[in-house]
């Protein structure tokens, strides 16, 4: 099989694996008990707190960890929005490209809390005008929210300006990294954010574990309480092995992340010049260099995603269309919508993401077989 | 290198043997569901009559719903084949939903699935199987496929006779015949529930094949009350000297020869005669007023490739469960059929197909247009 859905998930690197292991058996105890197996496994937690916090160049006391991305970025919208009741300040702005996890997170406020939400337009490449995000700051924004990087088209995002404006203006910022960890510098200071979410499984760590930084200062109040775990931001016990396994996964991703890109760049634009060569009537979404090193987004004119993914598995090959949740509907991707698309268009979205396993050997053959797969859809001969 | 098969399945017992039977005899089956429709559905709600007195069905339609794709999924599981699920809404609702509305918003009693077979199973699914590389095109269905002494393709019944679908398949031609395998078509039902327990697979059949796989509840009333409101207003009942004898609640809910449900007390049984779509009426009478001779149908659909030469005798059935009814077959202009019957039928009913056969052969068929006596 090769592999190339790497933006829908990653194994779990075997060294990953290796750092988990004790977490289960040995050092397997409750982080707030008072004997000493509660307290080496708090100390494992927040040594692997530590860890991250360097990654990021952020405050150990600043990181929440969450069970995935999606409970981050509900954390960060709903979190900001509800201490924000209390000023009167219910205006969110954020953009019609967000995965899912914001977007319907702002509509769910809009509807049942009575918050306002501003879209700032994407460009034909899926990028953000960030003076567009300054024009549409009012006096009641409680928080802007632009994603570091794309899913379904890889464009990155100028964070780091709509940062500094956002900072300018007084307004916490949000991004939502998670397909940029791993592959992106996160340091939050460089990149102006106030909140900023993460997913394990993005980066060769396990699925079911993610993080939230918070800048110290910036208000909000818990989605999910209890306990009180992670000074009250998030309670429930608190998953020692896979935040662990996170922290290792991160580090590796960063320690490997220049050479990585150059990798996965070479690969990238191989994989992008290769099939734009041999496929007829094929176009590249999002920016040509502003992307994730690893990702190759396309639409193929003429040629039905499913079927093409359905061709590609009975060839061996793992790829995908949008978003590896929005699979299975007629409806097309809100981000190409975004970007003006139209529905015909988009019916042919194809995402290639590589990863750290695949070789120019995997390349070669699906540049070799995807243009067949698609004459056979397009009816060629 | 064995050759591709893509096999339609249900989740149900038959289409899980089909794929089952052709697994062992050596195909390399892709397992696929099509998701035709979804009523009662979250995002992809069909355009609902708000002001609908009859409300939302309480169950999802059966043929494609995350239980049905379950099943199936686990029996691909099982046979150790992939599995896919292609999504059809968009053609399965021009093509054979809207089709079925306007039928009988123009009078007419539709049966949907020859529509579907013609345009979806053996249009788009058979099309969609060539470009995954699949040699063949397997399904379910009661049937089987035969060479003539001449190497043409003919489409028997079903050795079960209760089961026999070949009337639904009277729209394929030598074309489709060539690329179609039937494997449950040789067996019986009770046979086929055999050979599925004995790998372990699905014995109950998932889609009654007498319902409408895209109507959630079964109820064809309230879909079409739901679609097209207009085409279910109450209008009068006349006899057939035209005098009214009580009101009727929307002429889809009525068939050719029906008897009860007419809300009328009269000295003798009334069955309807007629839907006057015209004046949305419905025509009544008496027992002796129901017969009708002959019957004439629309371009027919030759299964061997071309019409006969000239009139043939045939066993016509004018519905999917209607026992054939032995007539002469004439052709008519531009591809259409008259079927003259030996004993008069009561329930001759535009819309519906007329099929023929010769015997066990289904030589064709084409949707009744109008019937006399």
């Amino acid at each position: 099989m090769i592999y190339l859905d790497h933006s829908a998930t990653t194994a779990v690197d075997p060294r990953v694996v290796e750092a988990m292991l004790p977490l289960w058996t040995e050092t397997y105890g409750n982080p707030s008990s008072i004997y000493g197996l509660g307290r080496r496994a708090g100390a494992a937690l927040e040594d692997a707190r530590r860890r991250i916090a360097r990654s990021l160049n952020c405050q150990p006391a600043e990181l929440v960890f969450t069970s995935c991305g999606t409970e981050s970025d509900n954390l960060a919208i709903r979190g900001v929005l509800l201490a924000a009741a209390a000023k009167g300040k219910q205006h969110i702005i954020t953009a019609p490209a967000e995965h899912h996890a914001v977007l319907h997170t702002a509509a769910d406020l809009a509807e049942h809390l009575d918050c306002d939400v501003t879209h700032v337009p994407v460009d034909r490449q899926g990028i953000v005008d960030p003076a567009a995000v300054a024009a549409a700051i009012r006096p009641d924004t409680a928080l802007i929210s632009i994603m570091l990087a794309n899913n379904e088209v890889g464009a990155i995002q100028p964070v780091a300006e709509i940062g500094a404006i956002a900072r300018e203006r007084g307004v916490p910022f949000h991004t939502d990294a998670v397909q940029a960890g791993g592959y992106l510098p996160l340091d939050v200071d460089a990149l102006n954010v106030d909140l900023l979410a993460l997913s394990a499984h993005k980066f060769y760590g396990p699925k079911g574990v993610g993080l939230l930084y918070i800048r110290r200062g910036v208000r909000l109040l818990p989605v999910q309480t209890g306990g009180g775990q992670e000074r009250g931001r998030r309670s429930g016990t608190e998953n020692v092995p896979y935040i662990v396994g996170m922290a290792r996964a991160l580090e590796i991703a960063h320690a490997e992340r220049e050479s990585e890109t150059r990798r996965l760049t070479a690969l990238r634009d191989r994989l992008i010049g290769g099939l734009t060569a041999a496929i007829p009537d094929i176009t590249l979404t999002g920016h040509p260099t502003q992307r994730l090193p690893g990702h190759a987004s396309f639409l193929v004119r003429g040629a039905e995603a499913e079927a093409m993914l359905i061709a590609l598995d009975l060839a061996g090959v793992a790829a995908s269309s949008g978003s590896a949740c929005a699979t299975g509907a007629p409806t097309p991707s809100h981000v190409l919508t975004a970007m003006g698309y139209s529905p015909q268009e988009a019916m042919g979205a194809l995402r290639l993401t590589l990863g750290r396993e695949n070789t120019v050997a995997d390349v070669e053959f699906v540049v070799a077989k995807l243009p067949e797969i698609v004459a056979r859809i397009r009816g060629d001969k | 290198m064995s050759e591709r098969v893509v096999v339609a399945m249900s989740g149900g017992v038959d289409s899980s043997v089909a794929a089952a039977l052709l697994v062992e005899q050596g195909f390399e089956v892709i397992g696929v569901m099509l998701r035709l429709w979804s009523e009662a559905d979250g995002d992809l709600q069909p355009r609902l009559n708000p002001h609908s007195a009859t409300g939302t069905p309480q169950s999802s339609n059966r043929c494609c719903s995350v239980e049905a794709i379950y099943d199936a999924q686990s029996v691909a599981d099982r046979l150790g084949i992939p599995f896919y699920v292609i999504n059809v809404e968009q053609p399965f609702k021009e093509q054979v939903v809207d089709l079925f509305v306007a039928e009988y918003a123009a009078g007419r009693t539709p049966n949907p699935c020859l529509a579907c077979n013609r345009k979806i199973r053996f249009g788009y699914l058979l099309n969609y199987a060539r470009t995954l590389g699949a040699r063949y095109l397997a399904t379910g269905h009661y049937a089987r496929v035969r060479r003539d002494a001449l190497g043409r393709y003919q489409l028997w019944r079903g050795v079960d006779r209760a089961k026999d679908q070949s009337y639904v398949l009277s729209v394929l031609g030598q074309a489709d015949l060539d690329q179609v395998f039937f494997p449950v078509g040789e067996y019986t039902k009770p046979q086929v529930r055999a050979l599925a327990a004995e790998r372990g697979l699905p014995t109950a059949s998932r889609v009654d094949s007498q319902d409408l796989c895209f109507v959630a509840d079964g109820d064809y009333r309230r879909f079409l009350a739901d679609h097209a409101p207009e085409a279910v207003q109450p209008g009068p009942i006349f006899d057939t000297r035209g005098r009214q004898l009580g009101t009727h609640h929307g002429l889809p809910a009525y068939t050719i020869g029906q008897r009860s449900g007419l809300g009328i007390a009269a000295a003798q049984p009334l069955y309807v005669l007629e839907l006057d779509v015209a004046r949305n009426a419905l025509i009544v009478g008496a027992a002796d007023e129901l017969g009708r001779a002959w019957l004439r149908t629309g371009a027919v659909n030759w299964v061997a490739g071309e019409p006969p030469s000239g009139p043939l005798r045939a066993d016509v059935q004018i519905r999917y469960r209607a026992h054939p009814a032995p007539a002469l077959v004439t052709l008519g202009a531009d591809g259409t059929a008259e079927a003259r019957f030996v004993s008069p039928l009561r329930d001759i009913t535009p819309g519906q197909a007329a099929v023929f056969y010769d015997g066990e052969i289904c030589l064709g068929g084409g949707i009744i247009t109008d019937a006399g006596a």
